[in-house]
Order: C-alpha cells, then sequence, then structure tokens
C-alpha cells in the first residue's frame, strides 16, 4: 500500500468512528474508563483480584451458558443429567469442572479483594457506595452458589438446602411460613429445585452484573485507593489535570491485570485437571449420592467458602428455646462488613501507616476468620471433649465460641482501636 | 428554550409558576402515584403466591399404610409420609421402661409443646402402644435427619441411654424422640397423626390437620 492510500483508509476509519461517536458516547466512554482513567501508579500485588473477578464471573456466565444446554432441572432427571455432562456430552467434564472450581476461585479471589479493601481501607470516605456495592455483590455471589450447589441433586445439594431454607424459619412469627414459600413444598423437592434453577441461571446473574456495573461506576467516579491510602486526586498536574501520582488504566494497568490473569489461570487449570474435587472441599464426597430425602448423610458441611459462618451459627447456643439467636449471629456476620465505613474512626486509612494495637486486631480476626473456617468443615465433635471441669464441653464448640467472640469483637471495638491507635503521618506522595 | 426567553411575556409567567405550588396538581399527582403504587403492589400478589405450594404438592400429603408385622424387638423401619421419613420403632421393654429415668436430661419431659404430638399420644412413651413409637425423623433444629442409635453406650458414649443424633448440629433425642438438653433443637421430635388398621398395620397421618 502507499502512504496516500493507507492515509485514505485511516481518514474513513476515523469517519466511521466520527459517525458513531455523533450517535453513541464511544470514544468518550473509553477515555473516561480506559485510556483517561487515572489510576494510582504504586498498585502492588492486591490489586490484582478486581480485574480477577470479573474474569471469573465472565467465566462462569459462559461456562454456565453452556451447562443448561445439557442440565434438566427436574428432581427424577437433574442427577443424571449432571453424571451425562461427564460421562457422555464431549468436553462436558471441562466445562463442568470449569464451573465448579470457578465457583470455588471467585470466592478465593473475592475473599482476597475484600481483604485488599479492608487494609488498605477502601472503604473509607468517599467510597463508602463502592463499599456497599461491594458488599451486594458479596450477598448475590452467595446466593448464587447456595441455589447453584442445590442443582446437582446429590445428597449435599439436598441436605445442605433442607437447613439453610430451614434457617429462615427460625425467624419469629413469619419464619415457618417464608421457609414454606422459599421451598414451594412441605419439604425441598422437585419445586424447589425448578426456582433454584431460575435464580441461578436468570435472577441473580442479573443483579449480578447490574451491581459489579455499579461497582465499576462508583470507582471510577472516586477513583482508585491505593496501598498508601492517599487521595491521589489532591495534586494534580497544574497543566494536563492529570493526577501526579496517577497513570492511564490502559495500558498501563491492563498490560499488568494479564500478568495476574496468566498466572491464575496457570493455577486455576491445575486444579481443573489434576484436583476437580480438591480433597473433598471444592466438591464434596457425598453429593455424588443421589439426594435422598429419607436419609442425612452422617457428617454435612457446607463447601469451604461458607464455613466460617456456618461455625458462628453452630457456635451460637440456643437462647429460650430458640434457635434464632444462632441465625441472626450468622446473618450479622456476614453483613457486618456494610458498616466498616462508619466503624473505622482511625484517622489514616492504609495499614502501612497504622499503629500496631490495629494491626493486632487485624490478625486476631484474620486467625478468628481461619480457625472458624476449618471448624466449619468438621464435626463439632473433632477435638473431643474437656473434662467436667468444664461440664464436658466439646473444644471445638468452645474454641469456636471464642472465635465468633474475636470476629465480632474486631467489629464492635473498632470504634475505639482506630483511635486510640497510635499512627503515623502520611505522606504527601504515593511510595512506590 | 432559547426562543421563549427571547419573548418578554413567557418569562413572568415562567417564574410566577414555579415559585407558587399548585397545591390542586400536586394533591392530584400524589394520588395517582398512590393508586399507581397500590396497583403495582396488587400485580405482586399473583407472583409472589405462585411460589407457594401447588395443588399438586398440598394433595401429595395422602396417608400412607404400614405393615409393622416384621419390626423385629430392638429395631425400626422407616416409612415416607408427605416426603418425610417417619420412623416407626418396635421399642423393647427395657426401652420403653428406660424412657421414664431421664427426665430430668430433656428439655420438654411430659410434652407440653402440644403441636409436637396428637393429644392421644401425650403421654409417657409418646404412642398408642407403648412398645411402637412412631415419630417424624426430621430433626426440629434445621431439618436434617437424626441417625438412629438405637442401642445404650456404643459409639456415643458411656451415658448413652439410646435414641437417636443429629450429624448436623449434633442435637440428641431419646427413643420416643424427646430433645435432651444442651441440644441445638429447641423442641422434642414431631410426633404424626396414626392409627391402628389392624394389630400390624398401621395408617400414617389419618389426619390432613394435625390434631392439637
Amino acid at each position: 500500500m502507499t502512504d496516500t492510500k493507507k492515509s485514505a483508509a485511516a481518514s474513513k476509519l476515523d469517519g466511521a468512528l466520527a459517525w458513531v461517536d455523533d450517535r453513541f458516547p464511544l470514544t468518550s466512554n473509553v477515555k473516561a474508563h480506559l485510556t483517561e482513567y487515572y489510576a494510582p501508579k504504586n498498585f502492588n500485588f492486591w490489586y490484582f483480584f478486581g480485574s480477577l473477578a470479573m474474569m471469573v464471573l465472565v467465566l462462569q456466565i459462559l461456562t454456565g451458558i453452556f451447562l443448561t444446554m445439557h442440565y434438566k432441572p427436574d428432581a427424577d432427571l437433574a442427577f443424571g443429567s449432571v453424571e451425562y455432562i461427564m460421562r457422555d456430552v464431549p468436553w462436558g467434564w471441562l466445562i463442568r469442572y470449569m464451573h465448579s472450581t470457578g465457583a470455588s476461585m471467585f470466592f478465593v479471589v473475592v475473599y482476597l479483594h475484600m481483604f485488599r479493601g479492608i487494609i488498605y481501607g477502601s472503604y473509607r470516605t468517599p467510597r463508602e457506595l463502592l463499599w456497599l456495592f461491594g458488599v451486594a455483590i458479596f450477598l448475590c455471589l452467595m446466593g448464587e452458589a447456595f441455589f447453584g450447589y442445590l442443582l446437582p441433586w446429590g445428597q449435599m445439594s439436598y441436605w445442605g438446602a433442607q437447613v439453610i431454607v430451614n434457617l429462615f424459619s427460625a425467624i419469629p412469627f413469619i419464619g415457618p411460613d417464608v421457609s414454606e414459600w422459599l421451598r414451594g413444598d412441605y419439604l425441598v423437592s422437585d419445586a424447589t429445585l425448578n426456582r433454584f434453577f431460575a435464580f441461578h441461571v436468570i435472577a441473580l446473574p442479573f443483579v449480578l452484573v447490574g451491581l459489579v456495573a455499579a461497582h465499576l461506576i462508583a470507582l471510577h467516579e472516586v477513583g482508585s485507593n491505593n496501598p498508601d491510602g492517599i487521595e491521589i486526586k489532591k495534586l494534580k498536574d497544574k497543566k494536563t489535570g492529570i493526577p501526579l501520582d496517577g497513570i492511564a488504566f490502559h495500558p498501563y494497568y491492563t498490560v499488568k491485570d494479564m500478568v495476574g490473569v496468566a498466572v491464575f489461570l496457570i493455577v486455576f487449570s491445575v486444579v481443573i485437571f489434576f484436583a476437580p474435587e480438591m480433597g473433598g472441599y471444592f466438591l464434596e464426597a457425598n453429593n455424588f449420592v443421589p439426594a435422598n430425602p429419607l436419609v442425612t448423610p452422617a457428617h454435612i458441611a457446607p463447601v469451604w467458602y461458607f464455613t466460617p459462618y456456618y461455625s458462628v451459627l453452630r457456635a451460637v447456643p440456643p437462647i429460650l428455646n430458640s434457635q434464632f439467636p444462632g441465625v441472626a449471629a450468622m446473618g450479622l456476620s456476614v453483613m457486618v462488613f456494610a458498616l466498616l465505613p462508619w466503624l473505622d474512626k482511625s484517622p489514616v486509612k492504609s495499614i502501612r501507616y497504622r499503629g500496631t494495637l490495629y494491626k493486632k486486631w487485624l490478625a486476631a480476626f484474620v486467625v478468628s476468620f481461619l480457625v472458624l473456617g476449618y471448624l466449619g468443615t468438621e464435626p463439632s465433635n473433632i477435638w473431643g471433649q474437656f473434662g467436667s471441669w468444664l461440664g464436658n464441653a466439646e473444644r471445638a464448640t468452645v474454641v469456636a465460641r471464642i472465635a465468633t467472640t474475636v470476629y465480632f469483637a474486631f467489629f464492635v471495638l473498632m470504634p475505639w482501636y482506630t483511635k486510640k491507635d497510635k499512627t503515623l503521618p502520611v505522606p504527601e506522595r504515593v511510595t512506590g | 428554550m432559547s426562543d421563549k426567553q427571547s419573548n418578554p411575556q413567557v418569562p413572568s409567567s415562567v417564574t410566577e409558576q414555579a415559585s407558587q405550588v399548585d397545591a390542586e396538581k400536586r394533591k392530584f399527582l400524589i394520588a395517582t402515584s398512590a393508586v399507581g403504587a397500590l396497583g403495582c403492589a396488587a400485580v405482586a400478589v399473583p407472583f409472589i403466591k405462585s411460589m407457594t405450594p401447588s395443588e399438586r404438592a398440598k394433595a401429595a400429603g395422602a396417608p400412607v399404610e404400614v405393615d409393622i408385622s416384621k419390626i423385629a424387638p430392638g429395631t425400626m423401619i422407616t416409612a415416607e409420609w408427605r416426603g418425610k421419613p417417619v420412623w416407626i420403632i418396635n421399642r423393647t421393654d427395657e426401652m420403653t421402661a428406660e424412657l421414664a429415668h431421664h427426665n430430668d436430661q430433656l428439655s420438654d419431659p411430659s410434652c407440653e409443646v402440644t403441636s409436637q404430638q396428637p393429644s392421644y399420644c401425650k403421654n409417657e412413651s409418646r404412642a398408642i402402644k407403648p412398645n411402637l413409637a412412631v415419630i417424624v425423623g426430621i430433626c426440629t433444629h434445621l431439618g436434617c435427619s437424626p441417625t438412629a442409635k438405637l442401642q445404650p453406650n456404643g459409639d456415643m458414649g458411656a451415658n448413652w441411654t439410646g435414641g437417636f443424633f443429629c450429624p448436623c448440629h449434633g442435637s440428641k433425642f431419646d427413643l420416643a424422640g424427646r430433645v435432651f438438653k444442651g441440644s441445638p433443637a429447641p423442641i422434642n421430635l414431631v410426633v404424626p397423626p396414626y392409627k391402628y388398621l389392624t394389630e400390624n398395620t398401621l395408617l400414617i397421618g389419618v389426619d390432613t390437620e394435625e390434631k392439637a
């Protein structure tokens, strides 16, 4: 091609773009969200997980669409159709393992993403709404995981759904009617399976995608936080108006995120090809037995990503012959994250400039979260009993109660210890 | 709009209208919005109702007949009624005798919570005939089906007098389905309505409504 031809083609392309831009804000949106969205230049390892969560969402939607082509949401056919996908559908096993592993990896990525938000104070002013959208996404994700888990119609699916739906019947007065309404029957049955399928494949994914959009719009409005917890918009280049510590999201962070994606996909593939069940943590052994409404498996436990909250449920004893306190505590243990922006009174955002008091509390919280998570996968008699000096109480239950107390203390006492904490001075510019 | 602003007569009327609230129009708008909201709420009702148990699900609660002639003493069978497991336990005389001995460890030894059994089973053995127990095998905590641990001691420890253990959250029940203190389950297991058709045949679920 000669130069004149090239430029003619280029100007034709420009013309097409101008034609579109007159009718749809394409260029301005690309600028606002990619090429002229300025993110702090000091993002580290922890900043991979937002984009990874988006990628896993896309992966779940894609694999989910292909699974619905073969799956049957019918109590008589569901279990068989999953086995059919695994054995007879060409590459069906891969698509299903991608979906089931994707569910667990979604939570891995989201938990790390949330932890990033906590250590760098990303929920603080002006990012409260951004954080609340995030909490809503987390709740929605838990709903997706719960509804999806019933679909294979195995023993764990069945009894897990039975327990969770019955949690609602613990609500005083209206509870039993609510759980009957959710099931559409007097027990978990075909009606329940059919509606959980509807929630899993259409209702919640819609809500989820909408919330992710709101999360991103809020993020791009207020701008990203960073490991120093400094507002980069405070110091801008006087000529260009670009934050001095900001770099364009594209190409700088799209390229960085691609490295994260590559590493993630390596881990993801290793799980899919070598340990899709992950020793019973990603796919539980009892779920390879078809649902039987007459027999509860000897040991039931939720999938790993729900176990911390499940431990809280088990740890709280019934009060006044009512199981509601335990159910309420479990609900609170999830919802309490939404209060973080208003509980944290520290003058600094990032853990880099906080004192040891906060760090100790955070460490205690992380340990109690992990202990609760572990105990939730095991029966409550796993560690045997204390002697008669403690009323023969189960060791694991006592530990779970202590961990639950620490878990809630982290939040309840936060206004006090974040104020009392001796913080370091925060620099003007990011520190790389 | 620039046309209107260039006209000297219009702006004055516009500003007059803006500063003066038309109370009549506002009332009308509020009223129509309220009626509209009511309409939306009314339309929501069919959608919410559609999720309640269907006529077919309601009809599935028919009573079931169970042959009890082949249950050896000290063993049990599980029947299915309304999709739920119903245990029929042929208790030995030692087992029924034991029922009176651990009342102090139970939350509700004399079955005061009337919703949990028909009035004709509100007795020491929670049964029509003391040896034959009929119990809905659904834990009153969160709806799991407890595991039978009928024999004393065994893997349940030295103080175990026979009963049921829920694997989900560790609730313990005796051989009459009464809950032991300290269990997450708040109340005793349900005894369904039932009656003897013959010496060897039970009809479970004789009443569609459970007797209080």
